[in-house]
């Protein structure tokens, strides 16, 4: 059976998998389509590993259905291999290889590889191709693990934490490196606890807590969907009477310091202080904002989801 | 894995093979503790012996051949037991704590080949081991020909299927590479022991010899001995080997764990 081109590139339906009294995953689906760089977020111990195990047939599921570009990981396993390149977290290699020693071997394993000198050229391991893996830097390794995830020419590449470890500079070449991957038309499943990388990233993020999917959205919607507090800081241009703002349904709270004014609560904030200001014919300068962004939807809907089950908003 | 590895397209599977295989050779080239000892310490044995004098004397206790001639044996099987138990174990143990193994699972090469290629390097240093053993102790210290090469070859050929089994058992046991290596110098040296390396089987009171021919390196030392002493070794020892090989392969295949 071949990879066929229709349909998701991933396909993950009802995916169940326990370890003894452990449950890893609880009831799982998500889909991913072609070409898309798709995260897999969570905090550690979340189930992100095992889910990614589980749809690359490292493991089988106790229940739930899988699908690699139309393959059954676990009876497709031989063609899912060529087809799906796979960087797993912490894998080293022997010291005393050398970088295109070791390139060579894992080329020759696949079907169609790409060409060594293209991708080496890519993750600017050039000047390394004849060092042994024993005097590569951290960044360098992963630059490593990473181009033998791509050694096969495959359509999806699955790369597990893989910036853990790196220095911020490895970790920006890395993420450059990532893009140009997707430019080579290539499927990316990220398992990441960073929110910083997902967001920069991601196209879309599926966020995993205690082995149950939270939500699946684009950065920017999983940010906007916190109801985490908002803040806004202003001058007004005359004195005005808190009530103004405090009888608006988006304002919680007001604390003034000296000159500024800080304004919590939640929805369109900005706009209602604004107006709420203008009908008593005050202006508001130097206005700033915190923007909720990806951690705090992170933090809010893994660390609250118990309580937020509980009030039947999240199901 | 069957099925996985029938995927492959022969042509294919034999350039991976080829590949795994010589990158496992040029790996044990650029670490060669494992031959320097393998190799090393039963030709510095050899030596030892060879320049004693009194080890050339024939005596009546040992059935009438001379002590360096009885320990010759007991020296390729000693070279044997270092690769199969230390030399062996040690670089499987260290790709599974590196993740090598987990990493080729995730390529269309499954891990078994690099075991695979692990015991052909590994084989070939033994072999090379008893040729160097068995031609010097002829050519350079006179003991007596083989009076059935072929019979040396099959009990060698025996001997490295029921020791290396061993080995990878030690392999599958252990959980780390420093594990492995203490297990294997704690099954080394009572096996040893069994082969006549302090004690030469021939002044092992009956229950000793007895435990010695059921024991993988005391079966070896006595068809490698008849088939230089006598001509084509008997069936007994053949057998203990055979069995050995196939119940330990069995039994680390079961146990061996991939990550």
């Amino acid at each position: 059976m071949g990879a066929s081109s229709d349909g998701p590139a991933v396909e993950v339906i009802g995916l169940c998998k326990r370890y003894g009294e452990v449950v890893a995953v609880d009831d799982l689906s998500l889909s991913v389509q072609e070409g898309e760089i798709f995260g897999v977020l969570g905090p550690n111990g979340a189930g992100k590993t095992t889910t990614v195990e589980c749809a690359i047939g490292l493991r089988s599921p106790d229940a739930g259905k899988v699908r690699l570009l139309g393959l059954d990981p676990q009876a497709d396993r031989a063609e899912l291999r060529e087809v799906v390149g796979v960087q797993l977290q912490s894998g080293a290699l022997p010291d005393k290889l050398r970088v295109d020693e070791i390139l060579e071997l894992y080329r020759s394993f696949y079907r169609r590889p790409t060409e060594v000198d293209e991708l080496v050229g890519a993750l600017g391991l050039e000047t390394k191709r004849r060092s042994y893996y024993r005097s590569l830097s951290g960044g360098q390794r992963q630059r490593l693990n990473v181009a033998l995830a791509l050694i096969g020419n495959p359509r999806i590449a699955v790369l597990d934490e893989m910036t853990t470890g790196l220095d911020p500079q490895a970790r920006r070449e890395t993420w450059g490196l990532i893009r140009r991957v997707r430019e080579r038309n290539v499927t990316v499943l990220l398992v990441t606890h960073l929110m910083e990388e997902a967001e920069r990233l991601c196209d879309r993020v599926a966020l995993i807590d205690r082995g149950r999917l939270v939500a699946i959205d684009t950065p920017a919607g999983l940010s906007a969907r916190a109801s985490t507090t908002k803040l806004v800081r202003f001058s007004a241009s005359s004195p005005f009477d808190d009530a103004i703002l405090l009888a608006r349904p988006e304002v919680s709270s007001i604390e003034r310091r000296g000159e500024r004014v800080s304004v919590t609560g939640s929805g369109e904030l900005v706009n209602a202080v604004v107006l709420a200001l203008a009908a008593e014919g005050i202006t508001a300068h130097g206005i700033e904002m915190d923007r909720s962004n990806l951690e705090d939807a992170f933090l809010e809907l893994t660390t609250h989801r118990q309580d937020l089950v509980a009030e039947g908003s999240l199901s | 894995m069957s099925a996985h590895s029938l995927a492959l397209p022969s042509a294919r599977r034999r350039g991976a093979f080829w590949r795994l295989l010589r990158t496992e050779a040029l790996l044990t080239w650029r670490r060669p503790i494992g031959p320097a000892v393998g190799i090393g310490l039963p030709v510095l044995l050899l030596v030892i012996f060879g320049e004693v004098p009194a080890f050339h004397h024939r005596s009546a206790s040992l059935g009438g051949i001379s002590a360096f001639t009885s320990y010759v044996p007991v020296v390729v099987i000693l070279g044997l037991a270092l690769i199969a138990l230390m030399s062996l174990p040690s670089p499987l143990t260290t790709y599974r704590e590196l993740g090598v193994l987990h990493r080729l699972s995730t390529t269309p090469v499954p891990p078994s080949w690099l075991l695979a290629a692990q015991l052909l390097v590994q084989a070939t240093v033994a072999v090379a081991m008893a040729v160097v053993v068995l031609l010097g102790s002829v050519a350079a210290f006179g003991s007596p020909a083989p009076r059935s090469p072929i019979g040396v070859v099959i009990a060698v050929g025996l001997s490295i299927a029921g020791l290396f089994p061993l080995g990878l058992l030690v392999a599958a046991l252990a959980k780390t590479n420093n594990g492995a290596m203490m297990i294997g110098r704690l099954v080394l040296f009572p096996t040893l022991f069994f082969a006549g390396l302090w004690l030469p089987r021939p002044l092992m009171p009956r229950v000793l010899l007895d435990i010695s021919n059921y024991t993988p390196l005391g079966a070896a030392v006595e068809a490698i001995q008849d088939s230089i002493l006598h001509g084509f070794p008997p069936v007994g020892p053949l057998l203990v080997l055979a069995g050995y090989a196939v119940a330990l392969a069995y039994l680390a295949s079961r146990l061996f764990r991939w990550e």
